[in-house]
């Protein structure tokens, strides 16, 4: 026994000690804000730095007038189409619209011209307040006044609280939920491959280098199978605990800051009476605090832990096998197939039913059929499920797990020691079935 | 030492290994000689208990080979291979916890080895750094480390250049000094002749030739002796063959044809000066070549 500790304990270390390791658990909590960082600050520099661009309106109506933005001015100096035109040729005007004499129940021949391709966001600025201000000519022609019909346009915020038998009520959100449910999934996605495929790696290094026969000749090749991913394993739990610590720490800060930054929104409310009547209640960032509260962070990370590991030992017992039967990574593609289908099937499954309907009948199947559970039920966790289902996933997923190590043992024990075939499911079917 | 017994492997309809018998005495240099593909490594694998024979027996010091005989092996297999990424140091004591050395005792033994080995600046250095030679030391090093009683090399001395390749002998040579019986697997019968006491061939899954190097060049001798004559007092009988002539010197090829080597040297006499006489043993490279053809029925 103590000789799977051994080499529990050097795939732990030989892995921990790497530089790429350390650089990989403490940047990644780092780098995904820092991306989506870097995304805002180029977004808001690109608009603040946009020089205001001019559109020539020729408007034969004359029932048009659009407001100018923060991008955009419109202008109508010239008299006919052609003038117009020869102003966009000159460079004098950024495009040019072009409003011919309307029928407004069906309109028809509005067009735009420019030196170069108008971006997505000008066309559907223009059209979005073209299809506004007809809607208004039309409501007009109708007897009503716009003003009438925006002074009646309401705006519903739905709080959803749920209920538990006690009477005790939780505010939840369904998008905290869904982002939740979408990052552990994910994670779990992740986890899986990029663990599973270095014991992978390793069992081939170990088969090629013929490591594996000096081994062998002193433990069981199941035990060296399962010191590679329990100590694995170990790597990615002790990643994940670190980006646990990182975040909370992170996130006790970031909440610090913005915790100082409330009264002066608090403030700003107050001094503008009109945004409170639009916005009742406490501010987004507190409404979304208030939730985050609500959540049961411990199952939460209880259920990732448990499925982490469950989901990690079935597949990464079916990723030694494959590492076992071939000679080379290159040679391992095909038999990656029946790993990655159902990872796919989960993935997509987390976002077209799970996420979409936790409760509906496939996502409680996905969630509790072993190959796909843990990235499935790790998008219903945060809806809230009960226990009955938690229990029936969690223990189909440990026997799932021993039927897979089970088989990847018997594939395991041959392979290693096979070198210069080339083999066929057939040829793994066979080890499978044969005793020795 | 090493007893093993009407040994039969078959895998699928290949048949490995055909009713084996080996006995390999204490301290000795044994060799197993045999081309590619002739049950070498099958044999190799089922001893360090890799592999399960079908039938027959393997024993060990008198004990059937159970999961304690094997920290009394030592294995070296052809093709090296350490983990590329480990330092020279953890990867010693790994593999010397493995072979079930206790902590302070792998410490201890892997510094005095690689000093010995004239390595030990480079403890600190991963494999993928070292140069193959020095690779194959450390290799060296693993599999010797627990102190084997029986120690299988395939192929020792591949990679190595002339000067380690006389270091690693003569540990070979220190380590059968000591009393540790070896397996000696190799295609190069230079070694063979130099090292071994007692070899056993292997062709075709069967054992063709066993026994000492003596005896086994003694059963092969073609009968053939080389004379040199000087100082010629009659003409040569037609039948013998002159390999060279010179300034009254006759070189002659000739075959004993079961006559006596005294009596041939008698009748030799009488043509003139013996200047040398010598029989004609056959190099175990031609004996390998020549039993592998004379064995191989495809």
């Amino acid at each position: 026994m103590y000789k799977v500790l051994l080499v529990i304990q050097r795939e732990y270390l030989a892995r921990v000690k790497k530089k790429s390791f350390l650089i990989a658990t403490l940047l990644t909590p780092l780098i995904f804000p820092a991306i989506m960082g870097v995304f805002v600050w180029v977004a808001t520099e690109e608009k603040e730095n946009q020089a205001l661009r001019i559109i020539e309106v020729v408007d034969e109506s004359g029932l048009f007038f659009m407001e100018s933005s923060e991008q955009y001015a419109f202008s109508s100096s010239a008299d006919n189409l052609e003038a117009a035109k020869a102003l966009v040729k000159s460079g004098e005007r950024y495009g040019l619209l072009y409003l011919p004499d309307l029928d407004l129940t069906a309109p028809k021949g509005i067009q735009y011209y420019g030196l170069e391709n108008p971006s997505t966001s000008l066309v559907s600025y223009l059209e979005s307040s073209l299809k506004r201000k007809i809607e208004d000519q039309r409501l007009f022609a109708k007897g009503i006044d716009p003003a009438v019909l925006k002074e009646i346009k309401t705006e519903v915020v739905l709080q959803s609280l749920t209920l538990d038998e006690s009477g005790e009520e939780t505010i939840n959100d369904a998008t905290v939920n869904y982002a939740l449910g979408f990052l552990s999934g994910i994670m779990i996605y992740l986890f899986i491959f990029i663990y599973g495929n270095q014991i992978m790696q390793g069992v081939i290094e170990e088969k090629s280098t013929r490591i594996v026969e000096i081994l062998v000749s002193s433990l069981k090749p199941f035990q060296l199978m399962m010191g590679k991913i329990v100590g694995i394993g170990a790597v990615g739990l002790t990643q994940f605990l670190i980006w646990v610590l990182l975040i909370g720490t992170l996130s006790t800060v970031v909440m610090a800051v913005f915790g100082m930054q409330m009264p002066q929104q608090q403030a700003m409310e107050l001094a503008n009476p009109e945004l409170m009547a639009s916005n009742p209640g406490p501010g987004e960032l507190g409404a979304i605090l208030q939730v985050l509260s609500g959540i049961d962070f411990v199952t939460l990370v209880v259920a990732f832990v448990c499925y982490f590991l469950g989901g990690y030992l079935l597949y990464g017992a079916l990723f030694a096998a494959v590492g076992a039967a071939v000679d080379a990574p290159s040679d391992a593609q095909q038999f990656m197939f029946p790993i990655t289908i159902p990872l796919l099937i989960a993935y997509m499954g987390l976002f077209v039913f799970v996420l979409q309907d936790p409760t509906s009948s496939v996502s409680f199947w996905l969630s509790i059929f072993p190959l796909t559970s843990p990235i499935a039920m790790m998008g219903r966790i945060s809806f809230g499920v009960p226990f009955w289902e938690l229990a029936l996933s969690l223990s189909l997923l440990v026997g799932g797990f021993l039927g897979t190590t089970w088989l990847a043992a018997k594939i395991y024990r041959i392979g290693i020691l096979m070198h210069g075939t080339k083999p066929s499911y057939a040829l793994l079917w066979k080890w499978i079935r044969s005793s020795q | 030492m090493l007893v093993i017994n009407q040994l039969n492997k078959t895998y699928g309809s290949h048949k490995a290994l055909t009713e084996i018998d080996l006995q390999v005495p204490a301290g000795v240099i044994f060799g197993l000689l045999g081309p590619n593909g002739a049950g070498k490594t099958t044999l190799i694998r089922i001893i360090n208990q890799i592999i399960q024979q079908d039938s027959g027996t393997v024993e060990l010091a008198g004990k059937p080979l159970s999961p304690e005989t094997i920290r009394t092996i030592g294995y070296l297999p052809e093709e090296r291979g350490l983990y590329k990424k480990m330092t020279v140091w953890d990867q010693l004591i790994y593999f010397s916890r493995i072979k079930g050395l206790t902590a302070k005792e792998a410490k201890q033994r892997v510094t005095s080895w690689l000093e010995k080995m004239d390595i030990a600046n480079w403890r600190n250095k991963k494999i993928e750094d070292l140069s193959k030679g020095m690779a194959q030391k450390v290799q060296f090093i693993a599999t010797v480390i627990h102190e084997p009683s029986l120690l299988i090399l395939d192929e020792p001395f591949s990679g190595f250049d002339p000067v380690n390749a006389e270091l690693i002998k003569n540990e070979i040579l220190a380590l059968k000094e000591k009393g540790t019986t070896i397996l000696l697997s190799t295609h190069r019968m230079e070694s063979v002749e130099l090292l071994c006491d007692h070899v056993a061939m292997l062709n075709q899954s069967k054992k063709i030739l066993d026994g000492t190097i003596r005896d086994i060049k003694a059963r092969f001798r073609p009968e053939l002796v080389q004379v040199t004559l000087a100082g010629l007092t009659q003409a040569l009988p037609s039948s013998w063959q002159v390999l060279a002539q010179e300034e009254g010197r006759v070189e002659l090829q000739l075959s004993l044809q079961g006559k006596g080597v005294n009596a041939l040297l008698t009748e030799l006499m009488a043509y003139g000066e013996v200047l040398r006489f010598q029989e004609l043993l056959p190099s175990m490279e031609e004996l390998f070549i020549q039993q592998v053809k004379s064995n191989s029925h495809v």
